[in-house]
C-alpha cells in the first residue's frame, strides 16, 4: 500500500532521495503535502512508526528548499524534550543528504542562555521546542518579530497534550501565535484516538473542526495480541509474579522486548523478579520516571543501539522515541484503557508492514476480565479515553501574565483571542474578568489591598506590567507541571541513583529497606534534599509505594467488563479458574448485572462488610467510600474503614447497613460532596498545584529551595484562610473544577449514582462471596483513611502516651484537664 | 475543648488548643508571634497572597479573649510581621484590635520583626515583662535564671501515626522555660529537635501538641525525630 506515484507530486531532489533509500512516500505523507499545498490545516492520525514526523515536515522542507525564506518558518512543539532532540536528529538526515539550505535547531529548558539569545536574534528556519519554551518565547517583547514570518506550526503527540494543562497552555500560546502570524498553518500529529473531532477542534485556529483536514493512516497490519494462559491465577495483586517465568521465556524467544507495567513500584518488583530468573544473563534494563535522567538516557541509548534484550518500563516510555528493533510488547497488570493499550502495543514492530506482537499478563482474576475486555474492544476497533474538557483558569492566569510581559493588552482583545483556543472557546466573560483581576491585584474581596498590583491600567483601559520584577517571576515559574516534591537518592560515597517523592521517605526510619532502581537499599538518613542510602543486598525490602502511574479504569473498559459478567455464554473464552470463580459467584450470590448495582453485605471476624460492585475506577470509588462512610457515621453504623479498587468498593463497620438504597441516594452528591471536598486533603493538594500555576506562590528552584514540607504547609494555611474569607475566589473555583475532574472524579460518581437509582440489588450473605475475595485481600495493603487525621490523632494519643511512658523519660506528664 | 493544665515555674498554667497560654491565678493570657500583616508585607515584595491573615489571627485572638476574659494580655513579640505593619492595618482590623485591648493591660513585648514597634495602638511596648515569677521575652535566653515564657521559634513536633508523619505546632517546655507556638495564621514552624531548640531545652523536655480540640502532652522520647 505504498504511495502510488511520486514524481509528479515531488520535486526531483526529493523523489530521488526517497528512491535512493529504497522508499516510496506513504499515502498519508502525500495527503499531508496536498493539504499544505491547498493551505489547509491538517491532523495526521497514525500509529507509531508510520513516518509520521516526516509527513509533518515534508511540506516545510519543500517550501524551504529554494533558500528564499528568511527567518523562522516552521515551529515544532512536542511534549518531550527527548523527542525534540530525536526528531531534530531524524530531520537532519534528509536535510544533509539533499544538501538543503535549511537550519534546524532545538530550544528547550536545557538550551544554554547564549544560544537562546542568538536564536531570538537570528532564528533558524525550523525550531523544535516544548510548550513551556514556546510560552517563554511569547513573553518577550520581540515575539512579534520572531514569529511574524512563521508559516507552519507542527504539534507532535497532540493526543497527549489536548485535555491536559500543558495542552491548555499550548492552546493559548497558539492563539497568541495566530495573532502574530495569521498565515501560519497548523499541523497536528497524533496517535489513533476515539475522538478525532475534538482533536481537530483543539488544533483549529478558531476551535472549528471544519477548517482542519483529517489524514488517517490506514496502512499497517493488525497486531497479534495474546492473553497469557495459566492454570494458577492469583486472587489479588498486580505484579503477576506467577507468570514471570513465562514472561522471561517470551523475552528469550524475542529480539527486543518492552515489558510495560503500571506503576514504578511494579516496575521495581518485576525487574527484580526477571533478574532472579535471568540465568542467561540477558541485558535487561529498567526505565521509570524516578530514575536519574542520565540513567534513563543511557537505557534509551542502549535500546536504540540494539544492546538490550528487554526493558521494564512505566508510562515513561509510552511516548517518544521510535525503536524499530522492538518486536514484542508485554503488558503486565491491567491495561486500564483501550487507547493506552493500543499505543503501548504500537511500540513494537515499528514498520507498518510488520505486525506488532503483544502479550497481556493479568495480575489477578479481575484483570483477566479487563484484559479480555480490552482484546474485544481492539477487535471491534473501539477506542476510549477522556475527551478534552474546558481549560483551567489557573493556566489562563499564567497566560495573561505572560501576555502582559510581552506588552500591553486590552481585556476585550485578549478575551476574543483566548476564546479562539478550543479549551477556552466557552469561557464566560466573568470568569475571564475575574482571572484578569486575580493577575492584576490578587482579586481579593478586601478593599484597600489593590494598592499592591502586578498590572496597572492605563487611561486607555489597557493593562501593562507594573514592574519588570514580575516578568522575572513569570519566567521563573512558567509551565503547568508541578512536580511532587522530590528528593535525590544517593549512595553513601557513591553516585545519585534517582529521585523519590518526599512523602515516601517521610514514612521511613533509618535502617528500613526499600526497592529502588532494581536494588534493595537501606535508608540511612536525609541531608538537605538528598536521601542517603547504602546497598542492602539480600534483605527483604519494604516496597516503594509511589503515587504516580495509577490510572483509573476507563469507562469504556468498565462497561465491557460489566457486560462480560452479565453474559455467562461468553465465559468459555476465559481461563478455567476465572470461569469457575464466576460460576461459584452466580451460585453463592449474584453476578453484577448490566446497568444495575450489586451490593453485598456480610459479617466477617466481628466486622460488618459492605461490598459495592460499581466498576467506575479507583478515583470515583475512593470518593464514594469517603462519602459513604460519612453517611454511615451519621446513621450510627460505626464505619471503620474502606478500600477502593478499580472495580469495587468495600466498607467495614461495627453494625450492618440495612437501608442500602438510602445510603446510595443521589443526595450524596449535594451537601455531603461539597462538605467533604472542602475539607479533603485532595483539595489542598490540588490547590497547591493551582496556586503554583496561577503564580500565587513560587515554584521551587534548585539551589534556593525551602523544604517541600514548608511549601505544603504554607499553601495549606493560605487555602484555609482563603476558603474562610473569600470562598468565591477564582483560584478556589479553579481548584474545585480541577479536583472534580481528576482525583475526585465526581463526574463518574454522579453518572453511577444516577444510573443505579432504583436498580440496586442487595444481597445479605452469611459469609464473604467469591467475587468479594480480591478486594478483601487488598485490605491492609492499602492505607485506609476513614476519618480525618484529627480523629486519628485523638485515637492514637492514648496509645502513644502508653508507649511513651515505657520509654526512659522523666515521665512527669500532668493529666489533661477539660477546660 | 481539652486544654493541658500543668504547673510551670510554680504557677498553674493552661496550654490551649489555639496556642494561647493562660495563667488563671493572674487572669493573664499570653500569645506569641502573631505576625499581623504578613500578607501585606509579602504583597509589598510582589507576592500577592490572600490578605486575610490579619483578620483570621485577630478572630482567633478575640475568641481566646472572649473565652478566658483576661485582665492582662501579653504578646511575646513579632506581633507585627514588620515595622510598617501597624500602619497598614485595615480600618476594620484596627477597630477589632483596639476593641480587644480596651479595658485590659496590654503588653507588646518586642521581637526581631517588630523591634521598632511604636505602640501607636496603645498598650505598653517593652523588651521583657515580669508576670509573677515568670519572665516574658521574645526569644529564650540560654543564661536566663528565672523561669521564662517566650516565642520566636514557632515550635512544632511530629508523631508517627499509622506509619505516617503528622506534624503539629506545639508548646515546648522544660523546668526552666516554656516556649509558645506561633499564634498567627500564616506562620510556619521549626521542629523541636532543631539544634536551635535542643540547645536551649533539657533533654527530657515535654511537648504539648495542638490538635483540633485537644492539646496532646507527650515527652520528648515519644516524638518523631526529624530525618537527618
Amino acid at each position: 500500500m505504498r504511495g502510488s506515484l511520486t514524481d509528479t507530486a515531488l520535486p526531483a531532489a526529493f523523489a530521488g532521495w526517497f528512491m535512493a533509500r529504497g522508499w516510496a512516500p506513504h499515502d498519508h505523507q502525500m495527503a499531508m503535502l496536498a493539504a499544505a499545498r491547498e493551505g489547509r490545516h491538517a491532523l495526521l492520525v497514525a500509529p507509531t512508526g508510520g513516518g509520521k514526523t516526516l509527513a509533518g515536515f515534508l511540506p516545510s522542507l519543500l517550501d524551504l528548499a529554494d533558500g528564499a525564506h528568511r527567518g523562522l518558518h516552521t515551529l515544532y512543539v512536542s511534549p518531550l524534550k527527548a523527542l525534540t532532540v530525536d526528531v531534530h536528529r531524524n530531520l537532519e538526515r534528509p536535510i544533509a543528504e539533499m544538501a538543503l539550505p535549511i537550519r534546524a535547531e532545538t530550544r528547550t529548558g536545557d538550551t544554554p542562555e547564549a544560544k537562546r539569545r542568538r536564536q531570538r536574534r537570528q532564528p533558524p528556519h525550523i525550531l523544535m521546542t516544548t510548550p513551556e519554551s514556546l510560552a517563554l518565547m511569547l513573553s518577550y517583547p520581540d515575539a512579534a518579530t520572531l514569529f511574524g514570518g512563521l508559516r507552519a506550526v507542527v504539534i507532535d503527540e497532540v493526543h497527549a497534550l489536548a485535555g491536559s494543562k500543558r495542552g491548555d497552555l499550548l492552546a493559548l500560546g497558539l492563539a497568541r501565535l495566530s495573532r502574530l502570524a495569521p498565515d501560519a498553518r497548523r499541523v497536528g500529529l497524533s496517535a489513533t484516538v476515539a475522538w478525532p473531532d475534538d482533536l481537530k477542534r483543539w488544533l483549529a485556529p478558531d476551535a472549528d473542526a471544519v477548517s482542519v483536514d483529517l489524514v488517517a493512516c490506514t496502512e499497517g497490519t493488525a497486531a497479534k495480541i495474546v492473553l497469557l494462559q495459566s492454570d494458577s491465577l492469583p486472587w489479588s495483586g498486580h505484579t503477576a509474579h506467577y507468570a514471570l517465568p513465562q514472561v522471561y521465556q517470551a523475552i528469550v524467544e524475542s529480539g527486543t522486548t518492552i515489558v510495560f507495567v503500571n506503576t514504578r513500584a511494579q516496575a521495581e518488583i518485576v525487574f527484580q523478579g526477571l533478574w532472579r530468573l535471568n540465568d542467561a544473563a540477558l541485558p535487561i534494563a529498567l526505565h521509570h520516571g524516578s530514575l536519574a535522567a542520565e540513567q534513563r538516557r543511557k537505557v534509551e541509548a542502549a535500546m536504540a543501539a540494539g544492546r538490550l534484550r528487554a526493558v521494564v518500563a512505566t508510562s515513561s516510555l509510552d511516548l517518544g522515541v521510535d525503536w524499530a528493533a522492538v518486536d514484542l510488547v508485554v503488558q503486565i497488570g491491567a491495561p486500564k484503557g483501550v487507547s493506552r493499550l493500543v499505543q503501548r502495543i504500537g511500540r513494537a514492530g515499528h514498520q507498518l508492514d510488520r505486525p506488532s506482537r503483544a502479550l497481556l499478563v493479568p495480575g489477578n482474576r479481575f484483570e483477566v476480565l479487563e484484559c479480555q475486555a480490552a482484546l474485544d474492544a481492539i477487535r471491534d476497533g473501539e477506542l476510549d479515553g477522556e475527551r478534552p474538557g474546558p481549560g483551567g483558569l489557573e493556566v489562563l492566569a499564567q497566560h495573561i501574565l505572560g501576555t502582559a510581559c510581552a506588552g500591553p493588552f486590552t481585556a476585550d482583545a485578549l478575551y476574543a483571542e483566548v476564546r479562539r483556543a478550543a479549551p477556552y472557546a466557552h469561557l464566560a466573560r466573568n470568569d475571564f474578568d475575574d482571572t484578569v483581576r486575580f493577575v492584576t491585584d490578587g482579586g481579593y474581596a478586601l478593599a484597600g489591598y489593590d494598592r499592591y498590583c502586578r498590572l496597572t491600567r492605563g487611561e486607555d483601559g489597557s493593562y501593562r506590567l507594573a514592574a519588570p520584577a514580575f516578568a522575572r517571576l513569570y519566567r521563573m515559574n512558567v509551565g503547568t507541571i508541578v512536580e511532587a516534591v522530590m528528593l535525590r537518592v544517593k549512595l553513601k560515597k557513591g553516585p545519585v541513583l534517582g529521585q523519590v517523592e518526599e512523602y515516601f521517605i517521610q514514612g521511613l526510619s533509618p535502617g528500613d529497606t526499600f526497592l529502588f532502581s532494581g536494588e534493595v537499599l537501606r535508608f540511612e538518613g536525609v541531608r538537605d534534599t538528598t536521601v542517603l542510602v547504602t546497598r542492602a543486598d539480600g534483605s527483604e525490602p519494604k516496597v516503594p509505594a509511589y503515587a504516580g502511574g495509577r490510572l483509573p479504569l476507563s469507562t469504556n473498559l468498565a462497561s465491557r467488563v460489566r457486560t462480560m459478567l452479565d453474559r455467562p455464554g461468553h465465559w468459555h473464552a476465559l481461563p478455567p479458574p476465572v470461569h469457575r470463580w464466576l460460576d461459584l459467584q452466580r451460585r453463592r450470590s449474584l453476578l453484577p448485572a448490566g446497568d444495575r448495582l450489586l451490593v453485598e453485605t456480610f459479617p466477617r471476624r466481628g466486622r460488618e462488610f459492605l461490598v459495592a460492585y460499581a466498576f467506575e475506577g479507583r478515583n470515583a470509588h475512593q470518593t464514594l467510600g469517603l462519602l459513604l462512610t460519612r453517611r454511615m457515621e451519621r446513621a450510627g453504623l460505626g464505619p471503620l474503614g474502606f478500600v477502593a479498587t478499580d472495580y469495587v468498593l468495600a466498607v467495614w463497620s461495627l453494625r450492618p447497613a440495612t437501608d442500602v438504597a438510602a445510603l446510595f441516594g443521589l443526595d450524596m452528591l449535594g451537601d455531603d460532596l461539597e462538605e467533604w471536598m472542602a475539607e479533603s486533603a485532595v483539595l489542598r493538594r490540588t490547590f497547591r498545584n493551582v496556586a503554583v500555576i496561577a503564580g500565587l506562590i513560587e515554584r521551587r528552584h534548585p539551589g534556593h529551595e525551602k523544604t517541600g514540607r514548608q511549601v505544603t504547609f504554607n499553601t495549606d494555611l493560605i487555602y484555609t484562610v482563603l476558603r474562610q474569607y473569600d470562598p468565591g475566589h477564582v483560584l478556589l473555583r479553579a481548584t474545585r473544577d480541577d479536583a472534580a475532574r481528576g482525583f475526585v472524579d465526581a463526574r463518574r460518581l454522579a453518572a453511577l449514582l444516577t444510573r443505579v437509582q432504583g436498580h440496586i440489588d442487595v444481597r445479605r450473605l452469611e459469609r464473604v462471596s467469591p467475587l468479594a475475595v480480591p478486594v478483601l485481600l487488598e485490605i491492609g495493603k492499602e492505607t485506609v483513611e476513614g476519618g480525618g487525621w484529627e480523629e486519628a490523632l485523638d485515637d492514637a494519643a492514648q496509645a502513644l502516651i502508653d508507649e511513651a511512658m515505657r520509654a526512659p523519660s522523666d515521665g512527669l506528664v500532668a493529666g489533661t484537664a477539660t477546660a | 475543648m481539652s486544654a493541658a493544665a500543668f504547673s510551670f515555674g510554680g504557677e498553674p498554667v493552661i496550654a490551649t488548643p489555639m496556642g494561647a497560654l493562660v495563667l488563671p491565678d493572674h487572669a493573664a493570657l499570653v500569645v506569641a508571634d502573631l505576625h499581623l500583616e504578613k500578607g501585606s508585607a509579602l504583597a509589598r515584595r510582589n507576592r500577592l497572597l490572600p490578605p486575610y491573615d490579619t483578620r483570621a489571627t485577630l478572630e482567633r485572638l478575640a475568641a481566646a479573649v472572649h473565652r478566658w476574659q483576661p485582665q492582662v494580655v501579653v504578646c511575646l513579640g513579632d506581633s507585627f510581621h514588620d515595622g510598617g505593619g501597624e500602619a497598614r492595618l485595615d480600618p476594620a482590623d484596627r477597630d477589632a484590635l483596639t476593641n480587644l485591648m480596651a479595658g485590659r493591660t496590654w503588653i507588646w513585648v518586642t521581637g526581631n520583626h517588630d523591634r521598632d514597634a511604636a505602640g501607636a495602638l496603645g498598650g505598653r511596648v517593652v523588651t521583657s515583662w515580669s508576670l509573677a515569677a515568670l519572665t516574658c521575652r521574645h526569644q529564650a535566653e540560654a543564661t536566663a535564671d528565672t523561669p521564662e515564657l517566650s516565642g520566636h521559634f514557632h515550635p512544632k513536633a511530629a508523631v508517627a501515626l499509622y506509619r505516617r508523619r503528622l506534624s503539629r505546632p506545639c508548646f515546648v517546655e522544660d523546668d526552666r522555660r516554656l516556649i509558645l507556638p506561633a499564634f498567627g495564621a500564616f506562620t510556619g514552624g521549626l521542629d523541636v529537635f532543631d539544634p536551635a531548640l535542643t540547645g536551649l531545652l533539657a533533654p527530657h523536655f515535654r511537648a504539648h501538641l495542638l490538635g483540633r480540640d485537644t492539646v496532646h502532652t507527650l515527652p520528648a522520647a515519644a516524638l518523631l525525630r526529624p530525618r537527618r
